[in-house]
């Protein structure tokens, strides 16, 4: 017989205000379910839960039910409480009668009314209630991270330091990223690669790290502990055990048709290349696309060429599935195409490119080995101007959020661009400067106040070229309030950061959600933002928004640390609010299995008829196929009919 | 005068979106009517239409059925299940001489905690409304 134990929380005055708790508290008492009901003022505090524990000591009762606050506040506190003494955590019951009743109703006698009901139908259901064990299920301890770039190899080397293995899967040919293509980084005008390459090499001599370049998740299953994921490696037609890195195929290759896109397409290059010289692994790839063997079967230059016999033009793609406890996806983003400005004649102009176009054009691994000569004649640019937020804070045209990274970036190329042209003139046109970051806003100053570069306030209107190759540009300073015209060698365009191409795809194969503009959305923007809402998939770097490198570091070892915490545990403690099927009542018709989302229901023999049986360690608990089954075979524990009708049917 | 009687509403939401929602509604401060009472589920997907008959039967004079906005689903597809299951309960309600808008499906997410007062307020107002339209409405012979 169950004997519930009632206590009805006043929460200071955030319930007690509204409700009468004393007589909410004797009307209780008349219920035949009810061994007592105490009121106290904080429930939720020590000396309240002190109440529960010495009641269930000394009064012997074996359900509870707490009337306070909302349970996804205080239930875990509650099931403590019960499991302290003994008693099972999963019979207790939360009334709501802050959130649900004193709070949104105004009439104080309507709501203690209310707040009877409330308690009473908790009251009927904990009787229903089952004691319920936790399951305990083993977990693949290898992580892995989707992404190489530099937020991919933070997380991936925080991982592997913590001595678990990580399987590091990256789509283009080398690790980097989009950090391995910059020149030097604000605030401290580092040098990109010579802080990024060294951990490049890291990840790639680590003994718990496995990077697999070339390569793309092609499909997820399984849940946090114990995905299934298919990865598949793109043809290649090196032979990445055989090749030495040399680089001679890519010296003696006829066809030089392929725009780099490591150098953000200002030059072409072979149609078999290592993509930048630090890359890792240092390993060329076959652009099927371009060459000649494997589009019209002649030439083959390579392939004869190669001292380490590598060459294999008969390389086909490869699946294969890996299983992972935690995934981190850290797959950055893209810049986005400026040729939807026409007026600025982006991608039409060869000298108006893009910011990461000018990274490559400072840098000494770039298209002109780091001297500053513009793509149409190779002259030294003596006027620059630089166009912000192109793309960005411009919702008619392309985007509505802010990039983040570009007025920092604009002010380091304007730097960069004094040190390469000592006695050239920079402008910038920006509609804010957002600097937010430490150092950051020192960092303006010093390109407006040492290097005399000029900022214009307002939006350029548009970019014309003039006869003699130089570019007009038509803007505007608001501060002055007068139109302005620049007639520059060179423009660069802060590009707006975008989500990658394929992020919505990816987005769909994890299961995790997207925003309307295609970044990936963190489980909680506040208090929760690497998780995503599935459990054990996590987010690092600019996947989720525009992000700089500072911001990208740090979100990689977060993700890192949330990884390592659930690798922390032998086993994986998941919630006993899972489906189970009674095999006497099951027809065997498997319409559950149709409507499951976890594939977590299979058929299995049961004397002489198949029936459903459900796995406990996939079954997440929705009670999708509770409410499918038509021969009412599935219950779920915790949200069973007979829970859920006691709450719809004691109402008064 | 007869004083006007409050509709009792049965609020079947999920305990992902809805529900968080409604707690959102305390939080805020926002007053709705009195008379909604709320059971928790896992997904709306767990909704088994006889929930809303059963309800009927014991006199609530409104359902509403709430999950989180299509595509942002706990459980992936729990409430696309759900839409379905509603648009089929809604045409049996309908035959068995319940009308139709006694039952309310909606998308409440976490952070509409206006939404869930704004929807309570105006389903309480348009059964209001209701009361006494149905032509055949046999409440009593339905439990039986």
């Amino acid at each position: 017989m169950a004997k519930v134990g009632v206590f009805v929380c006043h929460c200071g005055v955030n319930i007690a205000a509204k409700v009468d708790v004393k007589r909410v508290v004797d009307a209780l008492k008349e219920m035949p379910e009810v061994g007592f009901a105490h009121e106290y003022k904080f429930m939720c505090s020590s000396p309240g839960q002190e109440l529960i524990r010495k009641e269930i000591k000394e009064s012997k009762i074996n359900r509870v039910v707490v009337a306070a606050c909302s349970p996804r506040m205080h239930l875990p506190t509650f099931q403590k409480a019960l499991a302290s003494q003994g008693l099972n955590p999963y019979l207790v019951s939360m009334a709501n009668i802050r959130e649900q009743c004193s709070w949104v109703t105004d009439d104080p006698e309507m709501a203690t009314q209310k707040a009877i009901d409330l308690v009473a139908r908790q009251i009927k259901r904990v009787v229903h209630q089952d004691p319920l064990e936790d399951i305990s299920v083993p977990m693949t301890k290898t992580a892995l991270v989707i992404g190489g770039g530099i937020a991919g190899i933070q997380a991936a080397l925080d991982i592997a330091d913590g001595n678990r293995k990580v399987i590091l899967v990256e789509k283009s040919p080398s690790i980097g990223g989009r950090m391995a293509q910059l020149d030097e980084t604000f605030p401290t005008l580092d040098c990109s690669q010579c802080i990024l390459t060294p951990k490049m090499v890291e990840a790639a001599q680590h003994p718990n790290i496995e990077i697999r370049v070339n390569s793309e998740v092609k499909k997820v299953d399984g849940y946090v502990g114990n995905f299934e994921v298919t990865v598949e490696k793109k043809a290649t037609y090196v032979d990445a055990q055989k090749c030495i890195g040399c680089g001679i195929c890519q010296e003696k290759c006829p066809v030089k048709t392929v725009p780099d896109e490591f150098n953000a397409d200002l030059n072409l290059r072979a149609a078999i290349a290592i993509p930048f010289p630090q890359a890792v692994p240092a390993i060329p790839i076959i652009e099927p696309d371009y060459c000649k063997k494997l589009i019209e079967n002649k030439c083959g230059v390579c392939a004869k060429i190669c001292p380490a016999e590598a060459i294999n033009y008969d390389d086909v793609p490869m699946q294969e599935t890996v299983n992972v406890g935690a995934i981190v996806v850290a797959t950055g983003y893209r810049e986005m195409d400026p040729a939807v400005y026409t007026e600025y004649g982006g991608r039409k102009y060869p000298d108006v490119i893009t910011g990461l176009q000018f990274e490559r054009l400072v840098s000494s691994t770039g298209p002109t080995g780091g001297e500053l000569k513009r793509p149409s004649d190779g002259e030294i640019p003596k006027t620059v101007v630089f166009v912000q937020c192109v793309g960005s804070r411009d919702e008619s045209k392309a985007h509505a959020y802010c990039s983040g990274i570009c007025c920092m970036y604009t002010a380091k190329h304007t730097m960069i661009y004094k040190h390469h042209v000592p006695d050239g003139q920079a402008y910038v046109s920006y509609i804010d400067i957002r600097a937010p970051g430490k150092t950051y806003e020192e960092f303006v100053r010093r390109a407006i106040e040492d290097e005399g570069v000029r900022y214009l306030r307002g939006r350029v209107a548009k970019i014309r070229r003039l006869q003699n190759g130089q570019y007009r540009v038509y803007t505007e300073d608001t501060l002055v309030g007068r139109a302005v015209h620049i007639d520059a060698d060179m423009v660069v365009l802060a590009s707006a950061v975008e989500p990658q191409e394929d992020a919505v795809g990816l987005a769909q194969i994890l299961g995790i959600a997207y925003d309307s503009d295609g970044f990936y959305t963190e489980a909680h923007p506040k208090l929760k933002p690497i998780e995503t809402a599935s459990a054990g998939i996590f987010l690092a770097g600019a996947c989720q928004g525009p992000k700089d490198i500072p911001a990208s570091v740090q979100q990689g070892s977060a993700a890192a640390s949330k990884v390592l915490s659930i690798f922390a545990r032998d086993n994986l403690v998941k919630s006993p609010q899972i489906a189970t099927v009674d095999p006497t009542a099951c027809t065997g018709c498997l319409t559950c299995s149709y409507v499951c989302h976890y594939s977590a229901i299979e058929e299995k023999e049961f004397g002489q008829r198949q029936v459903a049986e459900i796995i406990p360690g996939k079954c997440q608990g929705c009670g999708a196929c509770v409410a499918t089954c038509k021969g009412k075979a599935i219950t779920l524990a915790g949200f069973s009919d007979d829970e859920i009708y006691e709450e719809i049917v004691s109402c008064k | 005068m007869q004083v006007e009687k409050e509709p009792k509403i049965l609020a079947i939401l999920c305990k992902w979106c809805s529900y968080a929602g409604a707690d959102l509604a305390g939080t805020s401060r926002f007053i709705y009517p009195a008379n909604v009472r709320i059971v928790q589920v896992p997904c709306s997907g767990r909704v088994d239409p006889i929930m809303i008959f059963k309800a009927f039967v014991e006199g609530y004079d409104g359902v509403m059925v709430s999950g989180c906005h299509p595509g942002d689903c706990h459980y992936g597809t729990g409430n696309y299940h759900a839409r379905r299951r509603i648009a089929v309960a809604r045409r049996l309600l309908e035959f068995v001489g319940v009308h139709p808008d006694r039952m309310h499906f909606t998308w409440i997410s976490a952070a509409e905690g206006k939404k869930f007062a704004d929807v309570c307020s105006r389903f309480t107002d348009e059964l209001k409304a209701l009361s006494g339209t149905e032509k055949t409405l046999a409440r009593k012979e339905l439990a039986t």
